[in-house]
């Protein structure tokens, strides 16, 4: 039997807040000898609006994981307070102001997504509709005009002042597409065809969604040069048909295709194969030199200057690495915090995925159970794919990190994630009705 | 769907498992490489970051190197040494990458991070000021050093002077030529200190080497000394003015060539052990070495400190009587010879034994340290390295070395009203070489306060020099300024 835990989530809500004011009032007093002058506009200010996302949790989703929003709370903050601390030490691109307006439109998000959706399974009508709008989204960046390239990397969309990237939603909206699509077709896709060594290969006219979830994500690596979102949707996919089809075979044939491509891709474009390079021979000089590695170093540097407990808030060096805002927020949070905080920030992460799976596991219907493993897998795979990258586990790709970088988009989009978990954790919770009426007092009404 | 559900959440765990692990590889056994790969520009910041401690010397009445405060954030605090050249090679520089002498040496207690400061460190970083290091008091007698470097650089030679008290160890002098300014080394442009260095590296006459500790060299006749406590040790009926054998020329067993005193002069026949050394005869030495035999040389050498590993704080080059061979060379290492190689240091240290009743004291350099408050961290106290000799026999080797200043070789080394004793040496390099000239001697015998060894590195200009002519004016103006004349 569940219950809600209110007390205790409102208790860790507020716990998060002021972790998050404490680090605030660190980087003041780090970087200037003082506790920020702004301090309590920002407390009020963080403070509020998850006060407010607490209350709509609590009317329209009550019994919702009460970790969910406690610890989402934290990660956004630390994230806050390191870019302010970025943009303090004179790093001009990183924007507190805008991160915090940023984070309070994603708990609007977050808002309008549990009192709008009321019931999750409501997605599935719109499995094709969502599968639609996934590949617009892919796609709008690569048109003229509306699609803008930086960094480059062609992922970014110009929609006056601001510019999204659109990707980060496409997420979403694909994963929605995936667990309507697969629960739909599972059965057939789990369809046994010839037996190949010790695996049952699937039929091969069953391939076909396969092929072309692989074809769009080979397009999104060649179009846009995002190899991050390719292998982030690609890997999503996988790991929902498995869940799906119970067949280990596809997540063998989709790791070859995906790597074929990758190979493949490496051969032609040369920004793959630098990625790749600056990956293998990251601290060789010549590769440093001539720039491939640069960041990617600088970024081990500024995390191994931390050590276990880190330089303090305010007290090293993190804006040295490029991009140390968005890209590289781990190895700056690493090295003023330490590999203490980095574990904690880890086990957050951890925790989110975890608190997700478990719900998804308690689901009573399918589509619940494929929707929360995918939302629930794509962000541990999003966190293991770009902080795998930053620490030079896997090769460089770039990818946001989860609430902490800066950038609207995905703060939105995640923000939006979280509500779609607490909203199925809320239904996967919620007690069975209860009979009203005693076996015995049963009155069977008859014609 | 809940058994691959369960698989998948086993693949998140491993996941963040992975990420973890390598997190926790990177943050404990790759961070100390990481933080100080060359191409990590914060330990260059961070090592301008502190207010580094002082080094001064004469009880911290004279500064050495100081802190300046530039206000520049990045590279707020410069180092500067206002007495140049004389100390270099003691005190050493504080480059951008790296440091030497006792800059290096002691770079944990002038940067703070030593463990004895961690509680002083942590204050100042929770009231959120700049560390400061503890400064470093040297044992340095200045007026002494500056002499003994103004007189070995004007002979235009290379060369060291090492002085020690001999009841302490403290060393009071450590001079090594050439030498060079170490304020170019010690700006925060990388460019500019590599630039300045390697021009120092290339240099044919090496002056980034600290000779009086980085380097040895045949000691000559100054080992006789050795030699001659060896010989007064095994026989206690033995004594200054015991007959040895004093041929004109010695023939060496195993070969067809014959050992003959220095310039080919004549001892008589017979002499005294008194009057061998004040003369200096080679072949008396050379016989008695080979009576000796080997162990009881090298036991003896050990016990003047030979071969021990040394660290005032730097690390001092093992010196070294070279490798047991046949009779022929055992002569000639007695006399200093052969493969018998000493640094200037291990030289000062035979005479400060002699002069401390035969107890050799351990050589040191830092007198104490000093906190950032004031109040001392660390101070050293006098230790025993070994028992050379009996005080017996070291009266009797005194005895021997103040004739050979008053009525011998060492006759420059004279001082007026204080009794002196010492012994030259001119030490064959290679045949056809020039010399090199040593004078170590100690006074006042009756108390003494200065034992000094000089080594004059003759290769370096063309003349011949002999150790009474060339060295021992310098050990005579050092021990004048110790003893405060």
């Amino acid at each position: 039997m569940t219950a809600k835990r209110r007390g205790a989530q409102l208790g860790m809500l507020a716990f998060a807040v002021l972790i998050v004011m404490g680090a605030y009032a660190g980087v003041g007093l780090g970087i200037n000898g003082k506790v920020p002058s702004g301090m309590l506009g920002y407390g009020l200010g963080l403070g509020g609006l998850m006060l407010a996302a607490y209350l709509v949790l609590a009317k329209f989703a009550p019994w919702a994981d009460p970790l969910l929003l406690p610890l989402v709370t934290l990660v956004n903050g630390i994230g806050l307070v390191m870019i302010y601390r970025l943009e303090e030490g004179g790093i001009k691109d990183a924007s507190a102001s805008n991160q915090l307006m940023w984070t309070a439109l994603g708990v609007v998000m977050f808002s309008a997504t549990l009192i709008v959706l009321r019931d999750h399974r409501a997605l599935q009508r719109f499995t094709y509709t969502a599968g639609f709008v996934g590949i617009v989204l892919l796609v709008l960046p690569v048109l003229p005009v509306v699609g803008s390239e930086h960094y480059g990397a062609r992922i970014w969309m110009n929609l006056g002042p601001f510019s999204l990237q659109p990707g980060e939603f496409a997420k979403l909206a694909l994963v929605v597409f995936f667990a309507g699509y697969l629960v739909a077709k599972r059965d057939v896709l789990a369809l046994a065809g010839r037996r190949l060594l010790f695996i049952d290969l699937p039929r091969a006219r069953d391939l076909g969604p396969v092929l072309i979830t692989w074809g769009v994500s080979i397009a999104v690596l060649v179009a846009e040069k995002d190899l991050g979102t390719s292998l982030l949707l690609f890997g999503a996919f996988i790991a929902m048909l498995y869940i799906a089809t119970q067949r280990t075979s596809w997540v063998l044939i989709g790791l070859l295709l995906f790597v074929g491509g990758a190979v493949l891709a490496g051969q032609v474009f040369s920004h793959v194969q630098a990625r790749f390079e600056g990956w293998l021979h990251a601290s060789s000089t010549a590769v440093y030199d001539s720039g491939t590695s640069y960041q990617l170093m600088q970024g081990l540097f500024s995390l191994g200057s931390g050590g276990i407990l880190g330089t303090g808030l305010g007290q090293g060096y993190p804006g040295l690495t490029p991009f140390s805002f968005s890209d590289f927020i781990f190895d700056a949070v690493g090295e003023e915090l330490g590999l203490t905080g980095l574990m904690a920030i880890l086990m957050v992460y951890a925790l989110i995925v975890e608190r997700g799976l478990r719900m998804s596991l308690a689901s009573r219907d399918p589509f619940s159970k494929l929707l929360g493993g995918g939302l629930s897998f794509i962000l541990a795979w999003q966190v293991f794919i770009i902080v795998g990258g930053v620490t030079r586990l896997i090769p460089l790709t770039g990818l946001v990190t989860p609430f902490m970088s800066a950038g609207g988009s995905a703060l939105l989009a995640n923000w939006m994630l979280i509500a779609l978990l607490v909203r199925m954790s809320d239904a996967a919770r919620r007690p069975p009705p209860q009979a009203i009426q005693d076996e015995g007092m049963t009155q069977v009404m008859q014609r | 769907m809940n058994s691959t559900l369960k698989r998948v959440a086993v693949a998140c765990l491993i996941m963040f498992g992975l990420l973890m692990a390598n997190v926790t590889y990177l943050g404990t056994v790759k961070a100390e490489s990481l933080r100080n790969d060359s191409r990590n520009v914060r330990m260059l910041y961070a090592r301008y970051k502190i207010d580094r401690g002082w080094i001064t010397a004469d009880n911290t009445k004279t500064t050495l190197a100081k802190t300046v405060d530039t206000g520049d954030p990045k590279f707020r605090f410069e180092r500067e040494y206002p007495l140049g050249k004389p100390f270099t090679h003691v005190v050493g520089w504080f480059a951008p990458e790296s440091a030497a002498g006792i800059e290096s040496a002691m770079g944990r207690y002038l940067d703070g991070s030593h463990p004895d400061m961690v509680v002083r460190r942590a204050i100042d970083m929770i009231s959120g000021k700049p560390a400061k290091g503890a400064s470093v008091d040297l044992t340095l007698n200045t007026k002494a050093q500056e002499i003994a470097y103004k007189d070995l650089a004007s002979t235009g030679k290379r060369g060291a002077v090492v002085a020690i008290e001999p009841k302490t160890g403290k060393i009071l002098t450590m001079v090594s030529v050439p030498s060079y300014d170490p304020n170019p080394l010690a700006t925060a442009s990388k460019d500019k200190v590599n630039k300045a260095y390697n021009k120092l590296d290339k240099d044919g006459d090496k002056p980034l080497l600290n000779r009086a500790i980085d380097l040895t060299y045949a000691p000559g006749s100054t080992f006789k000394t050795v030699t001659s406590a060896a010989y007064l040790s095994d026989d206690s009926s033995r004594d200054e003015n015991t007959q040895v054998d004093a041929p004109d020329s010695l023939p060496l067993p195993g070969t067809s060539i014959s050992l003959p005193n220095y310039h080919g002069e004549s001892c008589g026949g017979r002499a005294t052990l008194v009057e061998a050394l004040t003369i200096s005869c080679n072949t008396p030495f050379a016989k008695m070495g080979m009576e000796l035999g080997w162990d009881k040389l090298k036991e003896q050498a050990e016990k003047f400190g030979v071969g021990k590993p040394l660290a005032i704080p730097m690390s001092v080059a093992g010196s070294s009587i070279g490798k047991e061979e046949g009779k022929a060379e055992l002569a000639k290492t007695a006399i200093g010879q052969q493969s018998n190689q000493m640094t200037p240091l291990q030289m000062a240290m035979v005479a400060a034994g002699i002069a401390n009743q035969g107890t050799v004291m351990k050589p040191y350099l830092v007198n104490k340290v000093l906190g950032p408050d004031g109040a001392e961290i660390d101070g050293t106290d006098p230790e025993a390295l070994s028992e050379a000799v009996t005080p017996e026999v070291a009266g009797e080797l005194t005895k021997m070395m103040i004739s050979v200043v008053e009525n011998g070789t060492g006759g420059a080394a004279k001082l007026p009203g204080i009794t002196v004793a010492g012994k030259t040496g001119t030490a064959e390099t290679a045949p056809g070489k020039p010399s090199h000239a040593w004078f170590i001697s100690f006074a006042p015998v009756d108390d003494p306060q200065v034992a000094v060894a000089v080594f004059v590195e003759s290769g370096s200009a063309g003349n011949d020099a002999t150790g009474g002519a060339v060295a021992a004016p310098i050990a005579h103006d050092v021990m004048q300024a110790v003893l405060g004349q």
